[in-house]
Formats: C-alpha cells, sequence, structure tokens
C-alpha cells in the first residue's frame, strides 16, 4: 500500500527546506494522513490506536511515580504511600498507572481477539502479528514487574511463584532463578533490578510498536472481509476518515478506564497488596493480576507427571505453551478465507474459544481444589485443542460462505437494506470534501 | 449480531453451570473449610457511591474510638498529624491535639534521644517500639497497621456479585469487614466447634474461626459529646469510617475529579461523534 508514490507536497519554505534534508513531515503525512485504509473497518480496528495512548499514558505517568519511588525493600511500600498521601495529585497518578496497565490489556486482548476473529494474522501479516505478540509478551514482563515494586504481600508472593517456575526448567532452571532475582530469594536485589527492567522495557515496547505499525504500513490494514484491497474505491485516507473513527473510539474507552480510575480504582487489585511483603506470612491465596489469570489456571491444571516430565515442569510447559500457541497461529490455521464472517464453524469456535478464556480466567482466580482442578483441565485442553484441532482442521473441511468480490461490493450489499447512502456518493470517496 | 448476542449467552451458561457445581462441595458447621464462616454484612456509608463524601463528625467520633480504644494496640504510622485537617479539625485544634501525644525523637546536639510534645507534622507513635514487642504483648501476633486496614481487608465476592459491584460501585468492602468483625464478637460457635485457646470465636474473621484479638468495644465504654448512641454499633460503624477516611484521604477529591472527568468526556465524546458522523456523511462503510 505505501509502495504508492507519495501525495505529499511540501507547501512551505520550512517543509520544502526538511523535506531535502530528513523527510519527516512526509512520512508523518504519507502514514497518518494519505495513509488509505479500508472503508469498511469497524470499531474493533481502533484499539490499535487505544493501546498507543495507553502506552503514552503508562509511560508518562510512569516517569513521575519513578520521581518519587524508592526502590528499596524496606521504603518501597511507604513511598507509594507517600504518593498516594503528600504527592500533589500523587493519588491520581498511582490509579492512572496501576488502572492503565489493567486497562492496557483490556485494550490488548480485545485487539488479540480480533485478529483472531477476522484472520487478521493470514499472509501477508504473519510478521505483523508477531511483532504482536512480542508485544504482548514485553507488556507481560512489564506488567508482572511493575506488580512487585508497591512490596505488598502479593507484590512478594506473586514474584516468588511465577521466578519459581523457572526453577522447573531442568539444568538450568535454578540459575535463570537465581539471575531473576539476584539471589536465592526475593530481596532487595530482586527489587531493584524489576524496578530497572519495569523502567527499560516500556522502551522496547515503544520500539517493538514502531516496528508493528511499520510492518501494517507495508501491508495495509485487514478489514472485516478479509478481502484485500483492490482498488482506489476500497479505501479512505487515514485523514480524517480514521482519525475521527479513533478519536471517538478512544474517548468511549477512556470513559471507562476514567470509571474505574476514580469510582473503583481498586477493584482489580487485590487487598493484600496493601499489606507491606512479609516474607514469613504466605498469603491463604496467591493470585496473580487478572490479565495473568487465564495463565495461572493452565499452569495449575497440569497437577500429573507425564512421563519423565513431572507435574511442576508439565504446568509451566502448558502455561509457556499457551502463549507459544500464538506465535504459532498464521501457520496453524489452513483457512483459505481470512474473516471469520465467511467461516460459520470457525465462529462458533472462536467463540467458544473467547468463553473457555473467560471460564480459565475466573478459575485462575478460585483455589485450585476440588472440582476446579478438573473444569481448569477440561478448559485447558480446549484452549490448546482449540489451535491445535480446531484451527487446521476446521480450515480444510469447513465450506465458507460465498465471498463479496470486493470491499466495495459488500459495502454496497450491506448497506442496500438501510438505503440511506445514495450509491453515487460511494464512488469516490476521497474527493468529498 | 445476533450470533453474537447467543454466544454470549452460551458463554453465561457454561460460567452459571460451573459455578452451580463448584457450590456443591459440602457444608460442615462445626469445621468450616472457607473463611470468613459468614459474609461481612453490607452497611449503608455516606462516602459509598459516585458522590459519597466523608461524614466528618462520624469521622471525627471514629478518630475518638481508634485514640481510646485501638491505639492501645495498633499503631497507624502513616497518617500524620496534619492530614486531620480533613476530619473537620482546625490548624490550632489539630496542634493542640499533636502536643497530646509525646514523640521520641533525636539525636539532639549533644547527642542524646528526647521527648518532646507532638508537632503538626508528626505522625501517630506506635504502641510498641518495634514488631517483636508487639507481637511478645499480643499472644504473639503483632496487632496490624491500621493505616490501611480499610483496603487491605476484603471477602472475596464471588460470581455473579462482583459483576454487578462494577455497576453499584461497590467498593467498601473494607469498611464493611470491619464492622461486621467488630460487632461479631458475641455470636456462639456452633456445638463442636474447637476454638484454639487464646484465641476469641467470631464468624466474620477472613483467615479462621477466631482472632487472637479479645473483643475491643463494649457499650458506653467511649463517650461521645454529640449525642451520637454510645453503643458496640455505632462506635464500630464510626471506626470503620475512620479507617476508610485513614486509608483513603483523598476520595472525596478523587471522586468529585472523576465526576468532572466523565462530564467532559461524554460531552466531548459527543462532539467528536456528531463531526465523525458529518465526516463519513455519504460514505458507504
Amino acid at each position: 500500500m505505501s509502495e504508492g508514490h507519495s501525495t505529499y507536497t511540501p507547501k512551505t519554505g520550512i517543509e520544502r527546506w526538511l523535506d531535502a534534508r530528513m523527510p519527516l513531515p512526509r512520512l508523518i503525512y504519507d502514514s497518518f494522513v494519505a495513509y488509505p485504509v479500508p472503508r469498511n473497518l469497524n470499531y474493533a480496528w481502533t484499539f490499535g490506536g487505544i493501546l498507543s495512548i495507553m502506552l503514552v499514558s503508562q509511560i508518562l505517568t510512569g516517569i513521575v511515580l519513578a520521581m518519587h519511588y524508592t526502590a528499596d525493600t524496606t521504603l518501597a511500600f511507604d513511598s507509594v504511600e507517600k504518593i498516594m498521601r503528600d504527592v500533589n495529585s500523587g493519588w491520581l497518578l498511582r490509579y492512572l498507572h496501576s488502572n492503565g496497565a489493567s486497562f492496557f490489556f483490556v485494550a490488548v486482548y480485545i485487539h488479540i481477539f480480533r485478529g483472531l476473529y477476522y484472520g487478521s494474522y493470514k499472509a501477508p501479516r504473519e510478521l505483523l502479528w508477531i511483532l504482536g505478540c512480542i508485544i504482548y509478551l514485553l507488556m507481560m514482563a512489564t506488567g508482572f514487574m511493575g506488580y512487585v515494586l508497591p512490596w505488598g504481600q502479593m507484590s512478594f508472593w506473586g514474584a516468588t511463584v511465577i521466578t519459581g517456575f523457572f526453577s522447573a526448567i531442568p539444568l538450568v532452571g535454578n540459575w535463570i532463578q537465581e539471575l531473576l532475582l539476584g539471589g536465592f530469594a526475593v530481596d532487595n536485589p530482586t527489587l531493584n533490578r524489576f524496578f530497572a527492567l519495569h523502567y527499560l522495557l516500556p522502551f522496547m515496547i515503544a520500539g517493538v510498536v514502531v516496528l508493528h505499525v511499520w510492518a501494517l504500513h507495508v501491508v495495509g490494514q485487514s478489514n472485516p472481509t478479509g478481502i484485500e484491497v483492490k482498488s482506489k474505491t476500497d479505501t479512505v485516507a487515514f485523514t480524517p476518515y480514521a482519525t475521527i473513527k479513533d478519536a471517538f473510539g478512544m474517548i468511549v474507552f477512556l470513559f471507562f478506564f476514567a470509571y474505574f480510575v476514580f469510582y473503583l480504582p481498586n477493584y482489580l487489585g487485590h487487598p493484600d497488596n496493601y499489606t507491606i511483603a512479609d516474607p514469613l506470612k504466605t498469603p491463604a491465596h496467591i493470585v496473580p493480576e487478572w490479565y495473568f489469570l487465564p495463565f495461572y489456571a493452565i499452569l495449575r491444571a497440569i497437577t500429573f507427571n507425564i512421563g519423565p516430565i513431572n507435574s511442576k515442569l508439565g504446568g509451566v510447559l502448558c502455561m509457556f505453551g499457551a502463549i507459544v500457541m500464538l506465535f504459532l497461529v498464521p501457520w496453524l490455521d489452513t483457512s483459505k478465507v481470512r474473516s471469520a464472517v465467511y467461516r460459520p464453524w470457525y465462529k462458533l469456535f472462536f467463540w467458544l474459544f473467547v468463553a473457555d478464556a473467560v471460564l480459565l480466567g475466573w478459575l485462575g482466580s478460585q483455589p485450585a481444589e476440588g472440582s476446579y482442578v478438573f473444569m481448569a483441565q477440561m478448559a485447558t485442553l480446549f484452549y490448546f485443542a482449540f489451535f491445535l484441532v480446531a484451527l487446521p482442521v476446521l480450515g480444510l473441511i469447513e465450506t465458507p460462505r460465498r465471498l463479496p468480490n470486493s470491499i466495495t461490493e459488500a459495502v454496497l450489499e450491506k448497506n442496500k437494506g438501510g438505503g440511506h447512502h445514495p450509491a453515487g456518493a460511494t464512488a469516490a470517496p476521497e474527493t468529498k470534501g | 449480531m445476533k450470533k453474537i448476542l447467543t454466544s454470549l449467552a452460551l458463554l453465561g451458561l457454561v460460567v452459571v453451570g460451573t459455578v452451580a457445581i463448584a457450590a456443591e462441595e459440602a457444608h460442615n458447621a462445626a469445621a468450616p473449610t472457607h473463611f470468613p464462616i459468614d459474609e461481612p454484612k453490607e452497611m449503608d456509608w455516606s462516602f459509598a457511591g459516585p458522590f459519597g463524601t466523608y461524614d466528618k463528625a462520624q469521622l471525627q467520633r471514629g478518630l475518638k474510638v481508634y485514640k481510646e480504644v485501638c491505639a492501645a494496640c495498633h499503631s497507624m504510622n502513616l497518617v500524620a498529624f496534619r492530614t486531620l485537617e480533613g476530619l473537620g479539625y482546625s490548624e490550632a485544634q489539630v496542634k493542640t491535639l499533636a502536643a497530646e501525644y509525646t514523640i521520641h525523637d533525636g539525636p539532639n546536639d549533644a547527642g542524646d534521644m528526647f521527648d518532646r510534645p507532638g508537632k503538626p507534622s508528626d505522625y501517630f507513635p506506635a504502641p510498641f517500639a518495634n514488631e517483636q514487642a508487639a507481637a511478645a504483648s499480643n499472644g504473639g501476633a503483632a496487632p496490624p497497621d491500621m493505616s490501611l486496614l480499610a483496603k487491605a481487608r476484603g471477602v472475596e465476592r464471588g460470581f455473579p456479585r462482583f459483576v454487578f459491584d462494577i455497576f453499584t460501585q461497590y467498593a467498601q468492602g473494607g469498611p464493611d469487614y470491619i464492622h461486621s468483625l467488630l460487632t461479631g464478637y458475641d455470636e456462639t460457635p456452633p456445638a463442636g466447634m474447637v476454638i484454639p485457646e487464646g484465641t476469641h470465636y467470631n464468624p466474620y474473621f477472613l483467615s479462621g474461626v477466631s482472632l487472637k484479638m479479645p473483643k475491643p468495644l463494649s457499650d458506653g465504654q467511649v463517650t461521645y459529646d454529640d449525642g451520637a448512641p454510645q453503643t458496640v454499633d455505632q462506635y464500630s460503624r464510626d471506626v470503620s469510617a475512620f479507617l476508610m477516611w485513614a486509608a483513603e484521604p483523598h476520595m472525596e477529591d478523587r471522586k468529585k475529579t472523576g465526576f468532572r472527568v466523565l462530564v467532559f468526556l461524554l460531552l466531548f465524546g459527543a462532539l467528536v461523534y456528531l463531526t465523525k458522523r458529518k465526516v463519513w456523511e455519504g460514505v458507504a462503510h
């Protein structure tokens, strides 16, 4: 898409001067103004923009919080409380940051599910998808380490449990765990390196985001029909069409975000994290943040040994395997049709998968005992079956519905029923004021 | 859309089904396995909801209960006297209040530690010199610091209540729990239940059948000068409200700001939506 000729014409002397030396205005114009986007994008496509403002918001609030935070086990908890009580608008910054992490994940999950539903990962967008998976992985590392910084009970015990996973790896496990912790247990060196990494990783995320957007601008956006853009009538210019739609999506998202920040700031957290970390007192239930719960449920679902693999290593392998599945999706899906709109069976399995993910999340928050364990095992089985069985098999046996010939045809077909859009006006939208 | 709705309904069914299975697990009154035995009672708090504000008279009464009862064992390390102006006290009143306390300070120029009357910039002094001393005087368990207690305690709400809580803005789990615990000492344990020695049965306690703390409040123990009833129930409400304030002193500010932010986003969102409609007018999509 962007291989097309640049339509940027510098108007002022400064722009011409810049354009001849380092054409940044041209890059911005081509990427965010003239960039053609499919005309049929729905609001699920606004989450890319939403994620970028969440990243910026997290970095900005985070930098100010870091000015007041002390990464020392004896001072960390109190320094956070100092922010909450004495720093001007400190409570706002801290609640924006802690809830911002949660809403960052809300947005990324919608973004990922959107990609799965519309087959956005299919050729030529495999690399785009994998870059997204890397961002997601970096986000998880950042979120986990950030949760340790307030040095509450869940911070400490969450860190103990999660770093403990690594010790399950044969041969190098203990070495990796000690490297992560800076010792034999979660302590001051752990807190210090987590703080340093928590400050570093968001900038790495920003770097991968640049690659993600770059890849996106090479292959162009997918769209609800999954049909590639074929002619100019299939697209509209990014500005004003996508910009204004994204802006509206962002405001709606910020509304929900603000509702939590101002009225339910501790809803997504755990009360135990308002008690200072105590290495001698294990909480009754150690629960990670909500956005890790499905993976936590998978980890704990493996209660049995499989041959030479004991249950602990098995759980860890399944948990990491659950994320590896995402990386493999472009090659697991054998369907020639991208979008679930035209795939009745895939659509059913997709929604079952969503239900399964929600169920796993809930199970992750419950103690691993009684019937919960069995449910978690079944849900884990379905999780992997979706990727390893449903995705490859459905593509081979499913009869897709008839695909429209182009995005424009799909749009016109859809609008025939409504009838309030004059067909003539659709021919060349970019010529409209 | 219809398909999405049926899928969501299916999702709901799956979740409800699993919860039903989980709830079936056996229940034995004499040897409970899940705590608390009784869920906290939900009270009416002046600070609940989007426009909630602290009842300053109640906070002042709660402070009195803390000072005269709780403070004998519980520290409140994170609360400075100066912040008590948030309870409606004047600067002079806060000065007087702080001066009632003796603060161990130093070293001075001669290198000696010394005692002096408290200043507004001081924090509530702890009743024990250190955690070990606190534990030793209290049967082996140090009484928790009370600065954040109202946010550090909460009974899991369970499905589906945690979903409704989003809409009702239920965020009073802490004060509800503290109030229930303080008023829950008079209940008799079910027949056959074993209560460990040196502990006190309380069906509202979060992590067992009983706790080390004996019943702390009794009717008429603290004198109120504003005519509020001097009962355990009233004391418990007041001190729970006070602890909520101690844990979240900027709550009123937060909710007020929140209302403005939401109104702004609503109006701005409406304008952007109308602009979006105008931009996309005549462009089929």
